[in-house]
C-alpha cells in the first residue's frame, strides 16, 4: 500500500509544526521519519493515522483521498511510544480488540479470532503470555503485544510513534533487529519516527530526515549517510567537529589541510568546515607536509572505539577524534602524548545553517 | 527475595509510636463514641429493642432513607462521571472555577444548603413555579429529598474518578480508534471497566453520606410521618422525647447499614484488584 503525502500544513497555536511537506513511500518500504523533538515527526504521523487534522493538504493511500477519513475507516495499525495497551484486558484480549470490535458481519468467528490471535502472539514471540496482563510484562514484551495488537487488523499501513525509545539499550537493540527481520517477513508499508540516526540508519530502507517543520533530505541510508544535503543532516545523522575558516574560491584552508572542493562558491569568504570524527587520522610521526601538531587532551572509552580530544595550536576547541581500539593500543597513547593530524574528509556546506 | 528478608522490618523509624496514636485516635474518634451506643442499646430487652426497630413510622423512614439515597447516588454516579470528564478532558475557561465549585458541597453547611433548596422548590420560588405549573410538587416529598441528598454526594464521586481518568493517557483512548472501535465501544470496553472500581467507590460513599444526611433534607423533605421522614430525623424526633434507648435502637440499624455498605464496597475493590493480578 503505497502513500502520498501532499502539501501537508498543520500549525498549532502559533507555530508551524508542518510546513507543506511532500513525500511518497512506496509499497511495502520500511521508511523512518528523522529529526529532533519538537520537528513535527509526530504530528505528520498522527495526521497520516487521523489522529490529527491536518490544516491543509491530502494524505492519499493507494489511491484513495483519506484525508478526511476517522482513525476507525482508516484502517492504519499504530503503534505508540509508550504502549498504550488496555490495562484490565489480558495480552489475549487487547491483541483480538480490533477483531471483536469490528460489526457483527465482518466480525470473524470465535475460532478464527483465537487462531488469528495465537498466530500474531506466536509471530511476536509472544504466545506464552496469552493470560497476563500488561502490568506483568515488560518494556520490551508490552511494545512486542502493542504491536500484535495493531497487526491484528490486517492494516494496509503500519506506523510506529517512536516505538523503541521508552525501551533500554540492549532491549532497543534486539526489538531493532527483531522488527525489520519481521517486516522482510510480512512487508506491510510501515513508517516509523525515531530521534535516533542509528536505529533510522540500520533499520529503515529510506530516511526522511526533518527539520522545523520541512523534509531536509529524502533518500536511502547510504545517501543519506554519504551525502547529505546540507549541514544540518549532516550534523544530525552522526558526531561532528565544527571548524570556522577561510573559504578561498570553495576551498577551506584547516591549518595546512584544504577540502576537496565540492563548493562551487567563488571569492574570498569565511565559511564552516566539518569533519566526523572517524574520519579523523591520528599518527605518532608526521607523515605529511600538511599533518596538524596536537596534543591529547582526554581519552574516552567508548566501546569498540576510543574518544580523543586533540588540542592544537590555531584551533579554538579541541579536536574530537574516534579511532579503533587497535590502532589507539599500538600507539600508545596518553593524556599529554604528541600526535599528527590528518583529516580525511573535509566537507563544506552552502547556506547559514547554525549548528 | 531472601535477600530482601533481611532487611529492617520497617524502613521508616518509629513504628510503634505511630502505631499507638493511631490506634489511639482512631479508639477516641470513631470506636469509643460508638460504641456507646452499643452500650445505650444493651439496656433495652430484646422486645422493646425489635419494636423499636421495627414501628411502622421507623421502617417507613428506612425504606425512604434507603430508596433516596440509592436514586440520589445513581444520578450522582451518571453526572459526577461526566463532570469529572469535561474537568480532566477540556481545557476552557473557568476550568479552575468549576473545578472548586465541585467542592462547594463539602464546605457548605448543610442547614444552608437546605434552606437555599427550600426556598428554591417551594410554591412561586424560583423553580418551584415551574414544577408548579408541571404538576410536579418537589417540597414535602421525596423527589426533594433525592434532589438535596444528589447535592451533597456529588463531590464523592467526582474526586475518586478525577485522579484515575487523569492516570490514564489520551493514547489508549486514541489506539482503541485506530483500531477501528466506535466512540460507545471504547467507552464500554475500555474507559468504563477502567473507571469502574472508582466509580464503585465514589458511588457508594456518596449513598453511605446520603444515608446518614441530616441537615439539607429536613428543610426540604416537609418530614410527614409514613411520607417523608428519613432515618436520622427519627432519631432527632426520639431524641426530642428523651428516648435514648429508642434513638440508639435506630442509630445502631443504620450504622449497621453504613457498616455494611463500606463492607460491599470493600470486598468488591479486592475482587476488583484480584482479577488484575
Amino acid at each position: 500500500m503505497s502513500i502520498e503525502i501532499r502539501n501537508i500544513t498543520k500549525t498549532f497555536a502559533g507555530y508551524t509544526a508542518l510546513d507543506s511537506v511532500n513525500l511518497t513511500v512506496a509499497s511495502g518500504d520500511l521508511v523512518a521519519l528523522l529529526g529532533p523533538s519538537g520537528c513535527g515527526k509526530t504530528t505528520l504521523l498522527r495526521i497520516i493515522a487521523g489522529l490529527e487534522a491536518p490544516d491543509s493538504g491530502s494524505i492519499i493511500l493507494e489511491n484513495r483521498d483519506t484525508t478526511n477519513l476517522s482513525p476507525k475507516e482508516k484502517n492504519v495499525g499504530f503503534v505508540f511510544q509508550h504502549y498504550a495497551l488496555f490495562r484490565r484486558l489480558t495480552v489475549f484480549e487487547n491483541v483480538a480488540f480490533g477483531l471483536r470490535v469490528l460489526p457483527a458481519r465482518h466480525r470473524p468467528s470465535r475460532s478464527e479470532i483465537r487462531d488469528r490471535v495465537e498466530h500474531l502472539l506466536k509471530l511476536v514471540q509472544m504466545e506464552w503470555a496469552l493470560n497476563r496482563y500488561p502490568e506483568q510484562l515488560s518494556g520490551g514484551q508490552r511494545q512486542r503485544v502493542a504491536l500484535a495488537r495493531a497487526l491484528a487488523v490486517k492494516p494496509r499501513v503500519l506506523l510506529l510513534d517512536e516505538p523503541f525509545s521508552a525501551l533500554d539499550a540492549k532491549v532497543r537493540q534486539e526489538l531493532r533487529r527483531w522488527l525489520r527481520k519481521l517486516h522482510d517477513e510480512i512487508h506491510v508499508t510501515s513508517i516509523f519516527v525515531t530521534h535516533d540516526q542509528e536505529e533510522a540508519l540500520e533499520l529503515a530502507d529510506r530516511i526522511v530526515v526533518i527539520n522545523k517543520g520541512k523534509i531536509e533530505q529524502e533518500g536511502s541510508p547510504q545517501q543519506v549517510y554519504d551525502h547529505p544535503a546540507n549541514a544540518f543532516v549532516y550534523n544530525f545523522l552522526g558526531n561532528v567537529n565544527v571548524f570556522h575558516g577561510r573559504l578561498t574560491n570553495g576551498v577551506v584552508n584547516l591549518g595546512a589541510q584544504t577540502s576537496n572542493g565540492e563548493h562551487p562558491q567563488k571569492g574570498e569568504t569565511t565559511g564552516k568546515a566539518f569533519v566526523r570524527p572517524h574520519e579523523i587520522g591520528i599518527s605518532r610521526i608526521r607523515s605529511n607536509e600538511s599533518d596538524i601538531a596536537g596534543t591529547i587532551l582526554e581519552i574516552r572509552l567508548m566501546g569498540g572505539q576510543i574518544g580523543l580530544s586533540v588540542a592544537s595550536e590555531g584551533f579554538e576547541h579541541p579536536i574530537e577524534a574516534e579511532i579503533p581500539r587497535e590502532l589507539f593500543r599500538n600507539l600508545q597513547l596518553e593524556r599529554g602524548t604528541g600526535v599528527f593530524i590528518t583529516f580525511n574528509n573535509i566537507r563544506i556546506f552552502s547556506g547559514d545553517y547554525e549548528i | 527475595m531472601s535477600r530482601f528478608q533481611k532487611l529492617p522490618r520497617h524502613i521508616l523509624p518509629g513504628f510503634g509510636l505511630s502505631m499507638g496514636y493511631a490506634v489511639f485516635y482512631l479508639s477516641a474518634i470513631v470506636i469509643v463514641p460508638l460504641s456507646t451506643i452499643f452500650l445505650n442499646t444493651l439496656q433495652m430487652d430484646a422486645e422493646t429493642f425489635f419494636s423499636a426497630v421495627s414501628a411502622p413510622r421507623v421502617l417507613a423512614s428506612y425504606r425512604l432513607s434507603m430508596t433516596t439515597a440509592f436514586f440520589a447516588a445513581l444520578f450522582d454516579a451518571l453526572a459526577g462521571m461526566l463532570t469529572a470528564w469535561v474537568l480532566v478532558r477540556y481545557r476552557f475557561p473557568g476550568r479552575k472555577l468549576l473545578d472548586s465549585l465541585v467542592d462547594l458541597p463539602f464546605a457548605l453547611p448543610t442547614a444552608v444548603a437546605g434552606i437555599c433548596f427550600a426556598t428554591l422548590y417551594a410554591p412561586g420560588g424560583w423553580l418551584g413555579v415551574f414544577f408548579e405549573k408541571w404538576n410536579l410538587p418537589v417540597i414535602n416529598t421525596p423527589s426533594g429529598i433525592v434532589i438535596a441528598l444528589v447535592f451533597i454526594g456529588f463531590p464523592f464521586v467526582v474526586r475518586t474518578i478525577q485522579p484515575v481518568l487523569e492516570e490514564l493517557e489520551p493514547e489508549v483512548e486514541e489506539s482503541a480508534y485506530s483500531l477501528g472501535a466506535n466512540r460507545w465501544q471504547t467507552f464500554r470496553k475500555i474507559l468504563f471497566p477502567h473507571l469502574l472500581p472508582a466509580l464503585l467507590t465514589g458511588t457508594t460513599l456518596a449513598f453511605a453520606r446520603s444515608l446518614g444526611e441530616y441537615g439539607s433534607v429536613i428543610f426540604i423533605a416537609g418530614n410527614l410521618p409514613m411520607k417523608t421522614e428519613i432515618a436520622p430525623l427519627m432519631i432527632m424526633s426520639k431524641l426530642d422525647q428523651f428516648d435514648y434507648a429508642g434513638a440508639s435502637a435506630v442509630a445502631l440499624v443504620l450504622l449497621a447499614m453504613s457498616f455494611g455498605m463500606l463492607l460491599v464496597l470493600n470486598s468488591i475493590q479486592s475482587w476488583q484488584q484480584k482479577e488484575i493480578r
